[in-house]
């Protein structure tokens, strides 16, 4: 056996959770994203990062199935039956896919809580979807949840509108997770947040992601995120995706002139 | 008035509505019947009454009555409010039909806001006026989206809600339009009845049609159809109870209206439902403060104030 085979053995063990091929948008004349392929292994983190406009939020819709690719599949692992192409599944099961096995955290915590329910109300609302009915239990669970993202028990009924940035996008991150979803997106997870909150969300979400064995798809501009939390990146640009490797690797000795300039624009404090 | 002519006014058809207009809403009430809760959209017409008044329900009732029934029209479960008194002449000048105020005599009833004490019976058909026919709406306002949660049963949210009302007020605060689920499949608002009176549709022996005029919808629950009102495990749907029992006519059963009296904290409860409430003095029953027991009370003491009690 040789090393290279050594090393891609355990690999093909493995099922892929999300498998992507040749997906490309584009909106008429303005193109959103060309050709991108990966394949993603359940527990693995994937970062995609690029300058605004480059695609990668397109891209992001594109593999939660809230955007229609104009060519390309996204073939998701549903219930460990193996591959199955996300746009050709019924609609009530792509939409049960999302409030279960998947979870979404947009940048702006207001798209993705609501604002009037309280938070424990927030939290359960993906568990009374999937047929909670005991309200005990709920509230029991909403609580565990509120604890593991290091937000205060006491306000649990509290309305997200009173609480600060970072504690909105954490309650965030709880109402996705209470479910155990194999694979979360994000978008801009700490966007708009300042950078010692910034470091203690990234903090929580690594621990949750590697406690719980999540994959996720992390889109940011912020190369620090994807350094601290994934296994491997796609560096995109116009649309298209021009490096990918490991992070450290990328990040380290980037090849291609973009990804080097976007490594050396990072200001060194 | 002669046999010949006809007992409403002719310059109207027939019931107001025009004949294709009434076989258009009776085919909606068909498919609301066989789909039971599932709102069917309808080409609602203008009536000569304003939005909100009860516009749905009269065109259900136009639809499906005849000459020969009998009809009776209560608001909020009295037959003598604004609302009740004018869609009650309104069918009597465009259909000629006899009406009535008891509910056991009644082929049709319409209704605002309340289900008869009395229970129904096999071949009445109970007519609902529904301001918002869409359980869902406060909790989503996309009408595209609320459909879909209707197709795909998606019905957690509504949970959500009532998971509100139990973390803010301890208990499921909900006290009318109190969501039901229909046959099992569909969640249906029930019209701002009471929720005292959501146990009263399930396998009630009578037609139930709800007409939303504003909204253009129209639902409809069969008779003996299942009908569950939402609740969670370790709080169980409750229906309201009061300590006091009706001033007039002593009932304990029924759904009882506060009144005030007076500026100084006099009030009084009586039943919503003025029939049943006659129906039971009628027979003899009488609660604290019916004439004869206030008589009675006064009339030890202040024999003078007696009088202008009975003159007033």
């Amino acid at each position: 056996m040789s090393a290279l085979e050594a090393v891609t053995a355990p690999r093909a063990a493995v099922r892929p959770l999300l498998r992507v091929c040749g997906l490309s948008k584009s909106y008429g004349e303005t193109v959103g994203c060309v050709d991108v392929s990966f394949t993603l292994y359940p527990g693995e983190v994937i970062g995609i990062v690029g300058e605004s406009g480059s695609g990668k939020s397109t891209l992001l819709n594109l593999l939660c199935a809230q955007l229609e690719p104009d060519a390309g599949t996204v073939e998701y692992d549903v219930g460990g039956e193996g591959l199955r192409d996300v746009f050709c599944l019924p609609e009530p099961q792509r939409r049960r896919l999302m409030r279960t096995d998947w979870g979404l955290v947009h940048q702006n915590p207001r798209d993705g809580l609501r604002m009037d329910v309280s938070a424990g109300g927030n939290v359960g609302e993906r568990l009374m979807a999937v047929g909670a009915r005991h309200y005990g239990a709920i509230r029991g669970e909403a609580l565990d949840w509120l604890s593991r993202v290091e937000l205060d028990g006491g306000r649990i009924d509290d309305r997200p509108k009173h609480f600060s940035g970072g504690m909105q996008q954490r309650l965030q991150i709880a109402r996705n997770l209470v479910t155990r979803p194999r694979l979360v997106f994000m978008d801009e997870p700490t966007g708009g947040l300042d950078v010692s909150v910034q470091a203690r969300l990234l903090d929580l979400l690594r621990g949750l992601v590697r406690e719980m064995g999540i994959a996720a798809v992390v889109v940011t501009h912020d190369l620090a995120v994807v350094r601290l939390l994934a296994d491997r990146l796609m560096v995109m640009r116009r649309g298209r995706v021009v490096e990918e490797g490991l992070t450290d690797q990328v990040l380290d000795d980037p090849h291609h002139p973009y990804t080097q300039l976007l490594v050396s624009s990072v200001l060194q404090v | 008035m002669s046999a010949a002519r006809p007992a409403w006014d002719e310059a109207y058809n027939f019931a107001y509505l025009d004949e294709q207009t009434k076989r258009m809403i009776r085919r909606a009430l068909l498919k609301a019947l066989a789909v039971p809760g599932y709102q069917v959209p309808f080409g609602g017409r203008e009536m000569p009454l304003a939005y909100g008044w009860g516009t749905g329900g009269m065109q259900v009732t136009a639809s499906v009555i005849g000459p020969s029934d009998t009809l009776k029209v209560i608001d909020q479960g009295a037959d003598d409010t604004t609302n009740a008194v004018s869609i009650r002449r309104f069918f009597q000048r465009v259909t000629g039909v006899n009406t009535t105020e008891a509910t056991e005599q009644a082929d049709i009833i319409q209704t605002r806001h309340r289900i008869p004490e009395v229970p129904l019976r096999e071949g009445q058909i109970l007519v609902y006026q529904v301001p918002q026919p869409e359980p869902l709406r406060k909790l989503e306002p996309r009408e595209t989206e609320t459909r879909k949660m209707h197709g795909f049963g998606e019905y957690g949210l509504m949970h959500v809600r009532l998971y509100e009302d139990i973390a803010r007020f301890g208990h499921i605060a909900t006290t009318y339009s109190y969501p039901v689920m229909v046959n099992g499949r569909y969640l249906m608002s029930p019209t701002p009845i009471p929720k005292f009176d959501n146990p009263k549709m399930r396998n009630n022996p009578a037609i139930q049609l709800f007409g939303a005029g504003r909204e253009k919808r129209i639902y409809a629950i069969p008779p003996y159809t299942r009908v569950e009102s939402l609740d969670f495990e370790d709080h169980p749907f409750e229906v309201q109870r009061w300590p006091h029992a009706c001033a007039l006519c002593g009932s304990r059963e029924s759904y009882l209206d506060e009144v005030v009296l007076d500026d100084s904290g006099g009030r009084m409860f009586v039943c919503s439902d003025t029939h049943y409430c006659a129906t039971r003095r009628a027979a003899g029953h009488s609660g604290a403060m019916a004439e004869g027991s206030v008589a009675r009370a006064l009339a030890p003491s202040a024999g003078k104030q007696e009088d202008s009690h009975e003159r007033a």
